[in-house]
């Protein structure tokens, strides 16, 4: 069993110090509850509409742990892993990534860069910004996990691929303009507990969604951070709108229980080479 | 048995408390990275200017709100009475500061202004005493415009358009309507034809030839890409989705910032492309 802490995020836009510094401030209000994990939203750094100005603002990945390193340092004893959202350079390319670290440890063990680059209504990523094309789950100290960025878990394939390799926590850092206000709640929030719920049941995983928080110039992001756990249902869910923290308990022994009684996952693996010939041909 | 109708195209009805919440905060939060807790709503006693100063009052207080009058002598007496209801009902204060001097002043230099021009004149003073008067109270004039207009470009360039932040841009007239009776907004002020009360006996409906609720139906199936059999099929004429596409489509330079000869590529907004909000630590 371990413990979560989703930290919904409402960044300064460009200001990295003084988000790294609000980073700090929660670290150091949260300590006494004893985090195993920290988890923030996609883009957490920097705010998530940057157009050009991604390259700017975009770090290496030693830049990212220097610079996380040290705000760990000020606020913590003891080890802490911690899931976030930046945009990454490389070289002379730019990506929308999340970094998973072990901080008082290993350090980076895992860097996911963003598949899916929405590109279409208020989206422009792919203007800015490379695609990666990996999707991979890799081990932690607390489990064998996963990370996707928004869309990428827009697209049931991709969280079935990180279940076909293993992961048992899908991290899912996400930046959600709200909109489309004639339901219960805005629209593109609805579609996101439906989809971590649907996920998590379908796999019999657990599934925390990280969604960012505030105004970037009219778009609102949406806030509604979730966790959802490996039987489908919402175990946890933040606010909307406003910086929040969610607290989550994950118990990886519930997951042998819940695949034993429903083994789609094992249905799939176990099927999965019969449907890859229809999967070339529809990839072609 | 049960049956249930399904109602063909868009629905434009909106879940107003979710809608308020949000606004409140678009409102809140816009003014602060800008570095403003106050602003300043023109309230002319119409739906528009009555939802906002509502919402602003809900997002800053009454007290960081400065609500004010701008009226012309040609104005109908009828604006400022509302406008009065209006800031009283929200615990608003009304400030009401004369524009006539400031018009007819320029308007006396000119012989041949005509009603149209001189609505354009009063609409720009207004501007001019919003912003003056934000900077007095260092704060930022709120804009009051509707999608509809917005879209049939039914407004003073560089007047009604000119505020930085505008909570209801984003809102068609039908929908700022139903905001209104949420808010508590007095009935009349939500019940009678909306006007841009430049000229005598003027309406917007009269003046753009359909009415706001046929305009916003049509307006939203063709944004969103429905053709025109479909959407004379809900129930429109011919002659009404012309009239609205028309409107749309001969106003989005009204829609956007001054155009610019392009001759490098570094061009702002074209090659060099920051959001609005960008701004490095």
């Amino acid at each position: 069993m371990f413990r979560q802490a989703v930290v919904q995020f409402a960044p300064t836009k460009g200001d990295i110090g003084a988000n790294l510094a609000k980073i700090g401030q929660v670290l150091q209000a949260i300590y006494p509850q004893s985090p195993d994990i920290v988890v923030l939203p996609e883009a957490s750094l920097t705010g998530y509409f940057l157009q050009g100005g991604v390259r700017e603002l975009a770090l290496t990945q030693s830049e990212l742990l220097e610079a996380l390193d040290q705000v760990y340092r000020k606020n913590w004893n003891g080890p802490l892993d911690l899931v976030v959202g930046f945009f990454e350079r490389d070289g002379a390319s730019y990506f929308n990534s999340a970094a998973y670290l072990e901080l008082g440890g290993a350090g980076i063990i895992h860097v996911h860069r963003k598949v899916f680059l929405p590109t279409y209504g208020v989206f422009d990523e792919e203007r800015f910004l490379s695609r990666s094309h990996r999707i991979q789950a890799f081990d932690t100290r607390l489990g064998r996990s996963a990370i996707l960025i928004c869309e990428d878990f827009w697209h049931s394939i991709s969280a079935t691929l990180a279940a076909l390799d293993g992961a048992e926590i899908l991290y899912v850092p996400s930046a959600s303009p709200a909109r489309g206000f004639s339901g219960e709640e805005p629209a593109n929030v609805m579609r996101w507990k439906a989809l971590a719920q649907a996920v998590a049941a379908e796999h019999g995983i657990y599934v925390t969604v990280a969604s960012l928080a505030g105004f970037e110039g009219g778009k609102g992001m949406s806030g509604g951070s979730v966790i959802a756990g490996p039987a489908g249902s919402l175990l946890g869910e933040a606010p909307l709108f406003e910086p929040a923290l969610l607290w989550g308990e994950i118990d990886l022994e519930r997951i042998p229980p819940i695949h034993y009684d429903s083994p789609l996952l094992s249905d799939l693996k176990a099927g999965l080479a019969l449907l890859l010939p229809d999967l070339r041909r529809v990839s072609e | 048995m049960n049956q249930t109708r399904l109602v063909p195209g868009e629905n434009l009805t909106l879940n107003y408390p979710l809608l308020t919440e949000f606004l409140v905060r678009f409102i809140r939060e816009e003014l602060a990275w800008r570095g403003y807790q106050e602003a300043v709503v023109g309230v002319s006693g119409g739906v528009d200017s009555a939802v906002t100063l509502f919402l602003a009052v809900r997002a800053l207080g009454a007290d960081h709100v400065h609500a004010v009058a701008l009226p012309h002598q040609d104005s109908s007496p009828a604006s400022l009475t509302h406008a009065h209801l209006v800031a009283q009902s929200c615990g608003a204060s009304l400030e009401v500061i004369e524009i006539t001097a400031l018009v007819e002043g320029y308007a006396a230099q000119i012989p041949d202004i005509t009603p149209r021009r001189k609505g354009n004149v009063m609409a720009r003073s207004r501007m001019i005493v919003l912003f003056d008067l934000a900077e007095r109270y260092h704060a930022l004039p709120l804009g009051t415009g509707n999608k509809t207009e917005r879209l049939f470009g039914y407004f003073t360039w560089h007047g009604d358009d000119a505020p930085p932040v505008n909570p209801l841009g984003d809102l068609y007239k039908t929908q700022v309507w139903d905001l209104a009776e949420y808010l508590g907004i007095p009935a009349e002020i939500v019940s009678k034809p909306p006007t841009a009360d430049l000229e005598a006996g003027q309406t917007d409906e009269a003046d753009l030839g359909v009415s706001y609720r046929h305009a916003d139906l049509i307006l939203e199936h063709y944004l969103k890409g429905y053709p025109d059999h479909y959407i004379a099929s809900l129930g429109f004429s011919a002659e009404e989705i012309a009239r609205v596409k028309s409107h749309v489509n001969r106003t989005h330079w009204k829609r956007n910032l001054p155009t610019v000869a392009l001759v490098s590529a570094t061009a702002i907004n074209e090659f060099y492309l920051r959001p609005l909000d960008f701004r490095l630590g």
